[in-house]
C-alpha cells in the first residue's frame, strides 16, 4: 500500500512539473477542424509564428461549432475559417455577407477577420477535361445549352436550397439524367465515362489527380467560401510578433496551392506538418529545416502517448477516489444503493460522444471536459465493484467483526475494505482499460493522446497513421493489465492470495 | 448473575425464533444451550452481544442492559467463538488476535506478552503465529479463534458450536482442552452446541431450548432423571447417555 502511494506521489508530481513549464515568451494556441485542409493551414499558421512564441496547435476541434466555441472563449487564439461558414453558422445568416459585414459583426466579440488568403472553398461544377474540350464547356450557363449532360451529385447537394435546386433556378438548366451518388463514387462515375458532371469543393485534390474542369460560375451563384484567419483581437498585443508572422498567409494561397497541399496529404503520402511546410516554401520561399519526419512520428507519439497517460491517470484518480466513497456509502442503505448504482449506470449508458458533446457547452473544448467525461465513464465499475465486494463479505466474518467490538471506521478500514479489495481491485481495473480506450475519443474534444493519430488516419485512409495511434493505445491497455497485476500483489493481502 | 436475559422474543417476518426466552448464567458458571437446529439458541446468543436486538424482553450483561448505546462496551468485555474460529483470512494468525488491542491502543509489548501467553494457554506453538488462516488446520483455527477471544481477558465467553467443523478425533481432543481451560480461568460461559454429549461433558450446567423457548435448565443428571416433558426425555435419549466426551463414541 505505501509502495502503490509513493507511486501515486511520484506520477503527481511529475504531471505538476509538466505543466508549470511556462516562461516569458506569449502563448499562442492555433484551432483545425477535423479535416486534413484545416490541418496544413493551422499547421503552417504555427510554424510561422513558432519562432515568436511558444505555439500549441490543437487539431481535430470537430466541426465549427466546436471551434468557434474555443476561440470565442479564449480556449483558442485564431484559426482559419471560411466567409460563407462564418455568415451560415457562425452568425446564423440566411444571406451571404461581404467581408466588411462580417468584420463588424464579429468585432463585437473581440474577433477579429484577417485579409483572404487567396482561395475559395466552396462548391463547384466540375467535368471531364476532354468532355469540356468536346463541348466547349467554360461556365456553368454553358450546360443549359446541353440537357444531355449526364450529372452526379451528392444527395446533400440535390437536397439543399444552395445546391441544386437554386443552381437549375439561378441558371434555367434542365439535366435529364440527374443521379444522387455517394460523393467519393463520383470521381470514379466521372474517371470511368459513366458521367459527365458532378459537384466538388473548389480546393478538392481530386480536380488536379482526374484532370477535372471546374465550370465558372457566372451568375455568381455559390455562395463564397474564402478562408480566412479569424484571431482574438487581444493576440494583436499579446503576441505582436506571432500574430503578424501568421498575417503573411493573406493573399499568399490560392486555389491551385491549396490543392496541391491537399493532394500531398490525401492518401497519407504527407504529414501535415510536410504538407504545411511544402505550402510555405511554395506561396513564402520560406525554407523549414524541421527535423527528419521519422524523427517528427516519434516524438509526436511519445507526446500523444504521454498526454494520453495524463488522461487515464487522472481521470482513474478521481473516478478511485470518488467511486470508492461512493460504494461504500452505498451499503449504508438500500435506498442509496440504487440511487448510487442507477446514476452511475445512466452515465454508462450515454453513447461517449453524445457525453462529450453534452460536455463542451459546460466546460468548452479540451482537457477538461475529456477528464470529466472519462471520470464519468470509469465511475461505474468502481462503484459497483466496491459496493458488490462489501456486500460479499461472508455474513459470519461481517459478525465476527462487529462481536469483537470494533467500531464501523475500524470495521470499514480493517475487515471489510481488505476482504473486498480484490473485487474493488477488479473493478479499477476494468475502469482503467476501458479509460485506456475510451479516451482516444477526447481528441475529438481537443483533448489530444492517441485519438488524434487514429481520427486523422481515419478521415486520410492512411493506416499507418491510424496504426501510430493503435498501436500505442493497444500496448497502453495491456500495459495497465500488467500493471494491476503488480498492484494487486500490493494491495491484496496476502492471506487473500492463498487457496484453502 | 453476570448474564441474564428475561422474556426475550424476536421475530423474524411470520417466524418467532425467540418466544419469552429466559435465561440466567452465574458468574463463574459453565452454561451449555443445547437444542435442536433453529431452535433459537445461537440467535440467544447473539442477543447478548446486541448483534440482535430483541421485540421484547430485556438482556443484562454484569448488571449493564444491552442497547445500541452499551452493546459495543460489552462486545469488548465478552469473548465470542464461532465454527472454525470465523477467522479473517486476511490477516495472520497474530493479526486476527490482536486485531481489536491494537485498534484499543495497546503498547507493543503489553501486546507481545499477552500473545505469547495465550499460544502457551491454548497450547500452539508460537511458530504458528504469521501463517494465514488458509494455512492452518481445522484445530489450529479453532485455537486461534480461541485466543482472538480471550485475547482482552473478558469476563464472559460465548461460544456458538465451537467445534462444530472439527473431526470427532479432534473434537474429543479439544472438548477436553476446553473444559480444562475452564477450570483454569473461571470464566463465565455460555456454550451453544446440538450436541447433548458435548454439553453434558463440558458444562456444568444445561438449558435445553425447544421453538424459541428455554424449557428445561439443571446438571445432566437433573435431566435425565427428571425430564420436564416429553420432548427433553426424546431429546436426551435420543443422543445416547455417555458423559466421557463427544457423541462420536471417542
Amino acid at each position: 500500500m505505501k509502495r502503490f502511494v509513493s507511486i501515486v506521489a511520484v506520477l503527481t508530481v511529475l504531471l505538476a512539473i509538466r505543466s508549470a513549464q511556462a516562461s516569458d515568451v506569449p502563448k499562442v494556441t492555433i484551432g483545425s477542424k477535423a479535416f486534413p485542409e484545416s490541418w496544413v493551414l493551422g499547421e503552417a499558421m504555427a510554424e510561422l509564428a513558432r519562432p515568436a512564441a511558444l505555439v500549441e496547435h490543437r487539431r481535430n476541434l470537430g466541426g465549427t461549432e466546436v471551434v468557434w466555441t474555443a476561440l470565442s472563449s479564449g480556449r483558442v487564439d485564431a484559426y482559419v475559417e471560411y466567409t460563407g461558414t462564418i455568415a451560415e453558422v457562425i452568425l446564423k445568416s440566411e444571406t451571404p455577407l461581404d467581408l466588411v459585414t462580417l468584420r463588424a459583426r464579429l468585432a463585437a466579440r473581440g474577433v477579429g477577420v484577417s485579409e483572404p488568403l487567396g482561395f475559395n472553398d466552396g462548391y463547384a461544377i466540375a467535368v471531364t477535361r476532354a468532355f469540356s474540350e468536346r463541348l466547349g464547356l467554360r461556365a456553368i450557363s454553358d450546360l443549359a445549352h446541353h440537357p444531355e449532360v449526364r450529372a452526379v451529385f451528392t444527395h446533400e447537394f440535390l437536397g439543399r436550397k444552395d445546391g441544386y435546386p437554386g443552381l437549375v433556378a439561378r441558371y434555367g438548366l434542365d439535366l435529364r439524367d440527374v443521379h444522387g451518388i455517394q460523393h467519393e463514387l463520383a470521381y470514379e462515375a466521372l474517371a470511368s465515362g459513366q458521367a459527365d458532371a458532378t459537384e466538388i469543393y473548389t480546393t478538392d485534390p481530386q480536380i488536379e489527380r482526374l484532370g477535372l474542369t471546374l465550370l465558372e460560375d457566372d451568375r455568381n451563384f455559390f455562395t463564397r467560401y474564402e478562408a480566412v484567419i479569424l484571431y482574438r483581437e487581444d493576440l494583436r498585443e499579446r503576441a505582436p510578433s506571432a500574430f503578424a508572422a501568421m498575417m503573411r498567409l493573406t493573399g499568399a494561397i490560392d486555389e491551385r496551392r491549396m490543392l496541391r497541399a491537399n493532394a500531398l496529404v490525401a492518401g497519407g503520402a504527407e504529414s501535415p506538418e510536410r504538407a504545411a511546410a511544402w505550402l510555405l516554401q511554395d506561396a513564402l520561399g520560406q525554407e523549414r529545416v524541421g527535423p527528419s519526419p521519422a524523427r517528427v512520428a516519434l516524438r509526436a507519439i511519445a507526446m500523444a502517448t504521454l498526454r494520453h497517460l495524463e488522461l487515464v491517470f487522472v481521470s482513474l484518480l478521481a473516478a478511485v477516489s470518488v467511486g470508492v466513497p461512493l460504494g461504500i456509502l452505498a451499503t449504508r442503505s438500500r435506498t442509496l444503493a440504487t440511487l448510487t448504482l442507477t446514476t452511475a449506470g445512466l452515465f454508462q449508458t450515454i453513447p461517449s460522444l453524445a457525453l462529450l458533446a453534452f460536455l463542451i457547452p459546460v466546460l468548452g473544448i479540451g482537457v477538461g471536459p475529456a477528464l470529466v467525461a472519462l471520470f464519468l465513464y470509469g465511475l461505474l465499475p468502481i462503484v459497483r465493484n466496491t459496493y458488490a465486494g462489501l456486500t460479499g463479505i461472508a455474513p459470519a466474518l461481517a459478525e465476527a467483526a462487529e462481536a469483537l467490538g470494533l467500531s464501523f471506521r475500524a470495521r470499514l478500514f480493517y475487515v471489510a475494505i481488505p476482504l473486498a479489495s480484490p473485487t474493488i481491485m477488479a473493478g479499477i481495473k476494468t475502469s482503467a482499460v476501458i479509460t485506456v480506450g475510451t479516451a482516444t475519443l477526447a481528441a475529438l474534444v481537443g483533448a489530444g493522446g492517441l485519438g488524434d493519430a487514429i481520427l486523422e488516419g481515419i478521415a486520410l485512409r492512411d493506416t499507418t497513421r491510424i496504426l501510430e495511434g493503435a498501436v500505442p493505445a493497444a500496448a497502453l491497455a495491456l500495459a495497465v493489465e500488467w500493471g494491476f497485476g503488480q498492484l494487486d500483489r500490493l494491495v491484496v493481502p496476502r492471506g487473500l492470495r492463498l487457496s484453502d | 448473575m453476570v448474564i441474564s436475559l428475561n422474556e426475550v422474543s424476536k421475530t423474524y417476518g411470520a417466524k418467532q425464533v425467540l418466544a419469552r426466552a429466559t435465561l440466567h448464567v452465574r458468574k463463574g458458571q459453565c452454561l451449555s444451550l443445547v437444542g435442536p437446529s433453529g431452535c433459537g439458541k445461537s440467535t440467544l446468543l447473539r442477543v447478548v452481544l446486541g448483534l440482535v436486538v430483541p421485540d421484547a424482553g430485556t438482556v443484562l450483561v454484569g448488571g449493564a442492559h444491552v442497547g445500541p448505546d452499551t452493546a459495543q462496551a460489552v462486545r469488548l468485555r465478552t469473548g465470542y467463538v464461532i465454527q472454525d474460529g470465523g477467522l479473517f483470512p486476511h490477516l495472520t494468525a497474530r493479526g486476527n488476535i490482536v486485531l481489536v488491542s491494537e485498534r484499543l491502543g495497546w503498547g507493543s509489548v503489553r501486546i507481545a506478552e499477552r500473545v505469547a501467553e495465550l499460544f502457551e494457554l491454548a497450547g500452539l506453538s508460537p511458530d504458528l503465529a504469521l501463517r494465514y488462516p488458509a494455512e492452518l488446520s481445522g484445530g489450529q483455527r479453532q485455537r486461534v479463534g480461541i485466543m482472538r477471544a480471550l485475547m482482552l481477558d473478558p469476563d464472559v465467553l460465548l461460544m456458538d458450536e465451537p467445534l462444530g467443523a472439527l473431526d470427532p478425533i479432534l473434537r474429543a481432543r479439544m472438548q477436553r482442552d476446553l473444559k480444562a481451560l475452564f477450570l483454569r480461568l473461571e470464566k463465565t460461559v455460555l456454550l451453544v452446541t446440538h450436541d447433548m454429549n458435548e454439553a453434558a461433558f463440558v458444562a456444568d450446567s444445561i438449558a435445553i431450548m425447544r421453538q424459541g423457548c428455554v424449557v428445561q435448565e439443571g446438571t445432566f443428571e437433573e435431566l435425565v432423571r427428571h425430564p420436564a416433558d416429553a420432548f427433553v426425555a426424546e431429546f436426551i435419549a435420543a443422543q445416547g447417555l455417555s458423559r466421557t466426551g463427544s457423541g462420536a463414541g471417542a
